[in-house]
């Protein structure tokens, strides 16, 4: 699979595709990584329009076997997230979303939950690229340091939250995904604001989404996804999916990116 | 060629109202092997969705309407509501495939066959076509966002034919209490990725060479009586 040329792709032997530069000063801007790898600007007669581009797995495709094949990355990155990736080209070109960031595109299809057409495709590149980033060759273990120390604040312990987050995965019904966040929205209930934030209120939760919706809409900020749509496990687990989410847990999970996205995220929450 | 069926039946005793009987659900047979739908939906993925997936719902069904009965017996209001999504998942998991096995036929029984008769004058009259009946379900099977079902439906009340989908394990009843399935088409990933991968246009084309118009038919003649 020809990865994407435009963006600058780092070799497959996982070292930090991903940058941990979380914010570019922009109050609602909710930047994962450096906005230039996500958006090419191509000059034509003068027009600037913005790309979105299909990033590879900071790993190559057989790289998370024999937990995840590669015959599953071959379907899920390479046609899945694929189509995705141009779809919502094809939808935003020429439109006001062209020179936008994935970011504010999903935020703004998302509408208050009345889904414009884009949303789909936006949230799912988005979904997508950061689930392939949660994950990493000999994952799995226990995560260190500040995380753990506010995993057993906020869960009890690491084991509570393993429970949680493997209880929320099985229990998305049909397509979705299940997330850790960060959160300082006291009001866990999709699209509240809340009006009087405090520190008490900053913590870690485990919330589950439908199809393509990513707790961004919700105004958390993600730490760690699973992919729980069929097509992430069908391929190796047919219809096993607790056996995929364990092995998820256990073999594959980064928490080194999970560490780094909590850093982001707490500075952003200062702001 | 008849399968193996799971049969559960339990019944459960309420102390202050004697003894009750809990109506569980079970496995329907499938009225063909698994291999019979070849080349258009492969054997491996009608024992999964089988013996597998439709067996879950059953179980979790089952489970969920005990617990049901205990909190109704109970007069536990909040567990009532709290167990309503699992029923509706899982019953509704049940409903639409028992419909779903029916909905197929192997080609040598009919499978593919066009629909005759008042279905058939209905489908051309509403359609204009089969072709167009089909490639509008098709196109709105794989236009579907996540997991659901694409539905042709008799709408009881006007006496027409429509076409809807429902997410997840909605049933075609969720669209409106007049509606009755004819013919479903599981659009769930697990319904054909195993054979047609992400491709589910693929699936849709290939499905209509063992879908059963017989059944279809026979459900709208009994509904407009």
């Amino acid at each position: 699979m020809a990865a994407s040329a435009a963006a600058a792709i780092a070799s497959p032997s996982g070292c930090g595709l991903f940058s941990t530069q979380g914010f570019s000063g922009s109050t609602r801007s909710l930047l994962w990584r450096k906005t230039e790898k996500r958006n090419v600007r191509k000059a034509v007669k003068g027009v600037i329009k913005a790309k979105i581009e299909l990033s590879p797995p900071p790993y190559s495709l057989d790289g998370l076997e024999p937990h995840m094949s590669r015959e599953t990355f071959e379907y899920h990155w390479g046609k899945h997230h694929r189509a995705y990736v141009d779809n919502l080209n094809k939808q935003i070109v020429g439109t006001e979303l062209d020179t936008k960031t994935l970011e504010e595109i999903i935020l703004a299809t998302y509408n208050n939950g009345d889904l414009l057409p884009p949303f789909n495709n936006a949230a799912q590149v988005w979904n997508h690229d950061f689930f392939w980033e949660s994950m990493k060759p000999g994952g799995g273990g226990k995560p260190s340091g500040e995380l753990l120390e506010l995993i057993n604040r906020d869960f009890g312990s690491f084991e509570a939250f393993v429970s949680a987050f493997k209880a929320a995965a099985a229990t998305q019904f049909g397509s979705g995904w299940a997330w850790l966040v960060y959160t300082t929205n006291k009001l866990n209930v999709g699209n509240a604001v809340n009006p009087r934030p405090s520190d008490e209120d900053k913590k870690l939760i485990v919330v589950k989404s439908p199809n393509a919706i990513n707790p961004l809409v919700w105004d958390h900020s993600p730490l760690l996804t699973i992919d729980v749509w069929e097509h992430a496990y069908y391929l190796d687990f047919q219809n096993r999916r607790p056996d995929y989410i364990s092995t998820f847990m256990e073999k594959l999970v980064s928490w080194d990116a999970v560490s780094s996205r909590l850093e982001a995220a707490k500075a952003r929450a200062l702001e | 060629m008849a399968l193996r069926t799971l049969l559960t039946r339990k019944t459960l005793t309420a102390a202050p109202l004697g003894v009750r009987c809990l109506q569980t659900v079970s496995l329907p047979d499938l009225p063909y092997d698994y291999g019979d739908l070849e080349p258009a939906i492969s054997a491996e993925i009608m024992q999964l969705h089988h013996h597998k997936h439709h067996q879950t719902y059953i179980t979790n069904y089952n489970k969920a309407l005990e617990q049901l009965d205990g909190a109704i017996a109970k007069g536990d209001a909040s567990t009532v509501v709290k167990l309503q999504s699992a029923i509706k998942f899982n019953g509704g998991g049940h409903v639409n495939h028992s419909i779903f096995w029916k909905n197929l036929a192997p080609v040598r029984q009919g499978g593919g066959e066009p629909p005759k008769g008042s279905l058939g004058w209905a489908v051309d009259n509403h359609f204009d076509s089969l072709e167009a009946l089909i490639q509008k379900m098709n196109a709105e099977g794989a236009a579907l966002q996540g997991s659901g079902w694409v539905w042709l439906g008799l709408d009881k009340e006007f006496k027409r034919l429509v076409v809807e989908t429902t997410p997840n394990q909605d049933p075609l009843v969720t669209k409106g209490p007049n509606l009755v399935p004819l013919l479903g088409i599981d659009v769930w990933e697990h319904a054909y990725y195993l054979q047609y991968k992400n491709v589910r246009p693929d699936y849709l084309k290939n499905i209509w060479k063992v879908i059963n118009w017989k059944y279809a038919s026979e459900v709208y003649d009994r509904e407009c009586l």
